[in-house]
């Protein structure tokens, strides 16, 4: 008898005797032997002992998946409303709150750490089940990772506007903030490692290797810089002075960008890609190369934020030489990801799923060019300080971030909810192409207002006396300004065609649960 | 210049950058020991044999030979770097480089083109400096630069900020008060009166000042705060209230307003204080920089006679409108 049968008669008498639960893994016809080779797992045990099979905790999956979407509108609704103030200071209404400083802080808080963070809670916690074919290690702690990461965001949309912050940028959360979130984060490792530790494949998936290196790389980042002395639950002084606390500063700022928002997401990119194209990943060598490059020369890399500042000149030039070494190591995943979909392209013309990744693996290509290139001292000297970093910045956040957490997102939340598919393919196809439009805009215009503020500020006159005042430099760019607003409202509205969609697709049905897959 | 480390530290630095760098060419070599060559089409690439989640393969192709170029020739790049720039510890680098050094021998060679430029006007007396075109065009540059941001690219001043079209000085309008403005800076002090007079005594000596500038308000407030102004005030503003500029006490008689001339203003620096700084440019410009911009503040309320009394007249009535 073939053993998916037996399964799914087991799964049928399961339904029976325990009513709530309605088992809807298929064998995917993709892969007809899945169990066909019995392994001594629990699942085999449970075939074998007529007992229901074990299931994927997908709960916490679920509410990461929708929270991502929530957050992402509200942070990137935070970022148009700034983006406009720039044009149109007066929007501040003279509201303490509302300000530009204040505002600014809540925008990356909430687009990277809400937004970026619950879309790498919810795919890696469904990625290490599914690749380690084994339940989340605890379901209790999975859950305290879930409301205290909640709890973090709502504290920071509470304490950002009312001014309060470290003031040091991407870590402006105060002390007791800190501490809930090297907890949950804690928390989360104990998750995922547990999970790895109970996997039934004795071989640990690539996408897991970056998860790995992402939840350990940001514990100790985290930790090491926000140690603080506190002088009152509001307000701390940073354990580092001058230089130092600046050195440490970007030593963390820059893996938040290495280990949050590219090892992360290399992660989420590593199952996602894969799956969507129906093929198997490129090159295992070129994984184990540029894991290992990437995670240790990232590391190096922070000095580059401060060239031509009271940082020693060793220090910055070790953060540029290793800078440019990460170039390569970067762009293995990039070549992986691709190469993995060549002999896909066919389905690029009717799969926007496919579509967004690979605009994702594009835009992580350009933007990993782009900040090597920014790292070189002579052109650092022009870029710094201008709209040019906020233009690389964004190629990255939208281009990539977004764009690979969209993508998956759309694979990701019809199998959650037992749906075949997203409700609307033509509201994705619009998504994509409005999404796409904003991220162009926005890139362009503030390249080309960094690049224009840079020459302004260095162009001289004869005499040797500067060309043009600062505020010369900031009428000229008002035009750009306006183009980049454009562009992130046109991002914003992806972003709501989405939630739309996202609501059709899982209001109806019940959620799905998944019975944890023997290996084979 | 870095200060230079202990020795073991300076090992330590070069021993881990170098191994770092060596780590990825070793493991370049690594994984790359028995590769097979790429497949050729329609040949099927080799797969590690791992399948995860029903369908979740692995091919093991080569890495690209591109990719392996461009990663050594980054190696090469970051090794000769190190070799001529600072970086490896204590080793300053062939070249010599730092980036002092660099500041410096720009800013030698922007300061001798910049004295070249202006070595034909810059020993005149600061009123015929004022009368130089030349002088003026570099010190509108100047000005432009570093005095704007407080005094506005018109040069009339904000709330807070000096009004410098106006001849109405806070330190006094000679050449040589204008030069010592800029060159030490200055700090205007009006001390909190608000604990000493009380609600009822800041509103009197508030109607009494504005009073001074022709300004309507109740008479018996008026009186009372001509009390107070005497006991309290004039040591710095002068029985007359017509100011004192050894101390940058303002004239308070000639309805020009430094923090606004409204009576909650008004209000407001009495009984709070205020706390004005010039900052001294000198140390930041240098002599020649700063006889310039002399000239150039001095060259303002020169031009006053023109359109200043205008400018002042609106700024004024902006003053009564808020």
């Amino acid at each position: 008898m073939r053993l998916h049968s037996v399964l799914a008669r087991m799964c049928s008498r399961g339904i029976r005797k325990y009513g709530a639960v309605r088992a809807r893994y298929v064998p995917r016809p993709r892969s007809p032997t899945v169990f066909e080779i019995p392994m001594s797992t629990s699942n085999a045990h449970a075939l074998a002992a007529g007992t229901p099979p074990v299931q994927y905790n997908d709960k916490v999956v679920r509410q990461f998946a929708i929270m991502t979407v929530v957050w992402g509108i509200v942070g990137m609704s935070v970022g148009v409303f700034i983006a406009a103030q720039l044009l149109w200071p007066s929007l501040n209404f003279d509201i303490p709150w509302l300000t530009f400083s204040r505002l600014r802080p809540l925008h990356t808080n909430a687009v990277i750490f809400a937004f970026g963070g619950c879309a790498l809670f919810a795919t890696s916690y469904f990625v290490v089940q599914r690749t380690c074919h084994a339940r989340l290690f605890s379901d209790r702690l999975a859950a305290f990772t879930f409301w205290g990461w909640q709890a973090v965001i709502v504290l920071a949309i509470i304490t950002l506007p009312l001014g309060i912050t470290q003031s040091k940028e991407y870590a402006e959360l105060e002390w007791p903030i800190d501490v809930l979130i090297a907890i949950v984060w804690i928390a989360y490792g104990v998750v995922f490692f547990g999970t790895i530790a109970r996997r039934a494949m004795r071989h640990i998936y690539v996408a897991n290797w970056f998860f790995a290196a992402y939840i350990i790389a940001v514990a100790v980042l985290h930790i090491f810089n926000n140690l603080a002395i506190p002088v009152s639950l509001t307000k701390s002084y940073s354990l580092y002075a001058g230089v130092v606390d600046a050195m440490v500063q970007w030593w963390y700022g820059h893996n938040a960008v290495g280990f949050f928002l590219t090892a992360g997401f290399l992660g989420m990119m590593y199952y996602f890609v894969p799956k969507q194209a129906g093929r198997p990943v490129y090159s295992y060598r070129l994984s184990i190369v540029h894991f290992w490059a990437l995670i240790s020369i990232y590391m190096w890399a922070g000095p580059h934020h401060l060239h031509y500042t009271t940082l020693p000149d060793w220090a910055q030039s070790l953060g540029m030489v290793f800078s440019l070494i990460l170039l390569a190591p970067s762009w293995g995943g990039m070549i992986n990801g691709l190469m993995t979909l060549s002999g896909a392209w066919h389905k690029l013309r009717t799969d926007p799923i496919l579509k967004f990744l690979v605009v994702s693996l594009s835009f992580y290509g350009m933007s990993t060019f782009e900040g090597p290139m920014m790292a070189i001292k002579t052109v650092n000297a022009l870029s710094h300080y201008t709209d040019w970093t906020i233009g690389h910045v964004h190629s990255g956040a939208l281009g990539w971030v977004a764009f690979i957490t969209i993508g998956s997102l759309y694979a990701l939340i019809p199998r959650l909810y037992g749906r075949p598919g997203m409700w609307s393919v033509r509201l994705m196809e619009a998504h994509f192409w409005i999404a796409t439009l904003g991220i162009v805009l926005y890139v362009t215009s503030m390249w080309i207002a960094g690049v224009m503020q840079g020459l302004m500020w260095r162009a001289t006159n004869a005499d040797g006396t500067l060309t043009y005042t600062f505020v010369e430099s900031l009428a000229a760019t008002y035009p750009y300004y306006a183009v980049r607003l454009l562009g992130g409202a046109l991002f914003l509205i992806g972003m709501l065609l989405m939630a739309w969609n996202v609501w059709q697709t899982v209001r109806e049905p019940k959620p799905a649960t998944a019975a944890v897959a023997v290996p084979t | 210049m870095s200060p230079g480390f202990p020795p073991g530290v300076a090992i330590f630095i070069v021993a881990f950058t170098i191994l770092n760098i060596l780590g990825c060419l070793w493991l370049i070599w690594w994984t790359s020991r028995g590769a097979a060559p790429a497949p050729q089409a329609g040949e099927k690439a080799e797969k590690t044999g791992h399948v995860w989640d029903g369908d979740l393969e692995e091919y093991n192709n080569p890495m690209p030979r591109w990719w392996l170029g461009l990663f050594v020739l980054s190696v090469i790049f970051a090794l000769t770097y190190l070799a001529l720039y600072p970086g490896l510890g204590n080793f300053p680098g062939v070249k010599g480089w730092s980036q002092v050094g660099q500041w410096e021998s720009q800013n030698r060679a922007a300061q001798a083109a910049f004295e070249q430029q202006i070595a034909s006007f810059i020993d005149l007396p600061l009123e015929q400096l004022a009368r130089n075109d030349e002088a003026m065009r570099t010190a509108r540059n100047l000005f432009a630069a570093n005095c704007s941001t407080c005094h506005g690219s018109d040069a009339r001043g904000a709330r807070g900020f000096p009004n410098l079209t106006d001849d109405d000085w806070l330190w006094g309008g000679t050449a040589d008060d204008i030069y010592q403005s800029i060159a030490s800076g200055r700090r205007g002090t009006m001390p909190a009166l608000g604990t000493v007079l009380g609600e009822q005594g800041v509103n009197e000596v508030a109607a009494y000042v504005l009073s001074l500038s022709g300004r309507t308000a109740p008479q018996d407030w008026i009186e009372a705060g001509k009390a107070h102004f005497q006991a309290l005030c004039s040591a710095c503003h002068g029985p007359d209230a017509r100011g004192n500029p050894a101390l940058g006490a303002p004239d308070l008689t000639d309805d020009v307003w430094l923090h606004g001339g409204d009576f909650a203003a008004v209000r407001e620096t009495i009984q709070n204080g205020r706390d004005s700084e010039m900052p001294a440019h000198a140390p930041l410009l240098g002599e020649s920089k700063v006889r310039l911009l002399a000239a150039y503040v001095l060259s303002l309320g020169q031009r006053s006679d023109a359109f200043a009394g205008l400018a002042s007249e609106e700024a004024n009535t902006d003053e009564r409108n808020h």
